[in-house]
């Protein structure tokens, strides 16, 4: 248990996923009572593109992955508009993206590497410097999205109620694209792409299902997500001498396994409560 | 020109676009129910989430095909499953593939040597293709073909209106799973030869073009066919001229005839 918390590389980690895992947690809340799974997954597939595209020329990656999500948010948003029409559009827009990431990825063999790091993630040695710019775009997610708090919360549970109350919807739509854009294609570049997905959703739809105040909904997720995430990181540390080999487990294996069953579970103790 | 002539004499090409061909038109069968679905978002888990059962078999030293069916299955199932009993599928498909996928990762992380076997599956191996491989690609097409037109009104019914179907009778969840399998299997059995990626711009792509033109489910799917034999063909025969990917290609031609599909309904409405 000492070596556990005296490990560095265990430290970053659980500095990384704190950060990444309260995020997460506080957008999925609105992306999952809108409707936004689907888009929230694609983003990072789409980032990760925009990343290799900005290595291939020579930038860094951060600019590629920021730019092709928020484009990717904005297709998104402008194809998908109607919510009937936004699962189709999500399609088309990740399909798009993830053949010009096939393009990169015969273009540059390393970015095979890159891509495979990004894919399962690597919380164990995140990038000092990175995990700063990070924390301040966290920052600054948070708190676009604790200003527009209220209007964006009527706008996701009763649009048409909103809208006739004069809160401009399609512009909150939009911010709140934009807000999620660039905090999911951060926490996709720290933590990977499953890990990412999982964080998003998995907490939020667990809180939604249990909690019927949004505040405290929120705050459960919050809660939750960073739970699950240092639980995995402390599974995946353990997990060492489980096979033959000298393998760990894979963080991103725990983080989404314990997802799904969370929220299974959460669902089914609903349903029970609920009858 | 000759050496067009010269390349279509190529075995391998011929193969490859045969083979390009049948996972088109079962893309335009299985496409136009998911589309009236909403189904975008299974269709791409259920092309991704066969890797990891590709990666078990690896590494317990049996045929990738047979670990692929078998998570395509169960991880039909469990969208099913799962799906109907949660307030939101999207969340249940979420994560279910980042499950499937966190186990594929766990198996890398066991074995590493695979890897690049298992890394093939992704963007598939359109040049590899051998006529053994064509024929049973063509059988399994020709299965889900018969299947899904068995079930084709049940099917459209409870995809339109689910609520309706069931109180008419329909066995809506049935349904569900049945569909959710040949998506699964449809996949299983053409991404190791095109890749997840040619799987579902193709099934997604040319689909919601031709829904934007034509109005009956028959001209939809032959339109669907038609645009996805145009779109898998002309990436073939550009990669083969380029030496660029052929998912490339294939998506971005699926792209452009949706955004051309579009644009010429808009402009159809605006006269009208």
């Amino acid at each position: 248990m000492s070596a556990f918390f005296s490990s560095p590389s265990v430290d970053a980690a659980l500095v990384a996923s704190t950060i990444v895992a309260a995020l997460s947690a506080a957008i999925g809340y609105f992306v999952v009572l809108r409707g936004l799974t689907f888009a929230g997954h694609a983003v990072t597939d789409i980032g990760l593109t925009g990343g290799a595209g900005a290595l291939l020329v020579g930038l860094d990656p951060l600019f590629g992955l920021l730019a092709f999500s928020v484009g990717a948010a904005a297709a998104i948003g402008v194809f998908g508009e109607r919510a009937r029409e936004r699962d189709l559009a999500t399609g088309l827009v990740l399909s798009l993206a993830l053949g010009v990431g096939a393009l990169f990825l015969h273009l540059q063999t390393t970015f095979a590497n890159a891509q495979t790091s990004l894919l399962f993630g690597s919380v164990f040695d995140a990038d000092p410097a990175l995990l700063r710019v990070v924390a301040i775009l966290a920052a600054l997610a948070l708190a676009a999205l604790a200003i527009m708090y209220r209007p964006l919360l009527f706008a996701s549970v009763a649009p048409d109620a909103a809208r006739s109350a004069g809160v401009p919807i399609r512009s909150v739509g939009y911010a709140f694209l934009l807000i999620m854009a660039v905090a999911v294609a951060e926490t996709a570049q720290i933590v990977g792409v499953l890990i990412s997905t999982a964080l998003l959703v998995g907490p939020a739809a667990t809180a939604i299902a249990l909690v019927r105040d949004p505040l405290r909904g929120v705050a459960l997720a919050m809660l939750i997500a960073i739970v699950e995430a240092w639980v995995s990181i402390a599974l995946s540390f353990a997990s060492f001498g489980w096979s033959a080999g000298a393998h760990s487990w894979p963080v991103s294996f725990f983080v989404a396994a314990i997802a799904l069953v969370v929220y299974v579970g959460a669902s089914a103790f609903r349903d029970g409560t609920a009858s | 020109m000759s050496s067009l002539t010269a390349a279509l004499s190529e075995p391998y090409l011929q193969n490859a676009l045969w083979g390009g061909i049948i996972v088109a038109l079962l893309a335009a069968f299985v496409g136009y129910f998911v589309i009236a679905r909403q189904a975008a978002f299974a269709t791409h888990a259920l092309s991704q989430i066969g890797f990891a059962g590709a990666a078990g078999a690896e590494l317990l030293g049996i045929e990738p095909l047979i670990g692929l069916l078998v998570f395509a299955v169960l991880g039909a199932l469990g969208l099913g499953v799962l799906g109907e009993r949660s307030r939101s599928r999207d969340v249940v498909t979420a994560l279910v593939l980042v499950c499937s996928l966190g186990t594929g990762a766990l198996f890398l992380a066991l074995e590493r040597d695979y890897a690049s076997n298992a890394f093939s599956l992704l963007f598939g191996s359109i040049v590899g293709v051998d006529r053994l491989q064509v024929l049973l690609t063509a059988l399994a097409a020709l299965c889900a073909i018969a299947l899904l037109a068995a079930i084709a009104r049940p099917l459209l019914f409870a995809s339109v209106a689910r609520a309706a179907a069931g109180a008419a009778g329909v066995p809506v969840f049935a349904l569900d799973l049945i569909f959710l399998i040949v998506v699964a299997l449809a996949a299983a059995v053409t991404v190791p030869i095109v890749g997840t990626l040619l799987v579902f711009s193709l099934t997604i792509g040319p689909s919601a073009a031709a829904s934007r033109i034509a109005t009956n489910p028959a001209a939809t799917i032959s339109l669907a066919a038609g645009l996805g034999i145009i779109a898998v063909v002309a990436g073939i025969m550009l990669a083969y001229a380029t030496d660029w990917p052929v998912g490339f290609y294939v998506s971005l031609i699926a792209f452009v005839e949706y955004a051309l599909a579009r644009f010429a309904r808009r402009r159809t409405q605006a006269i009208a």
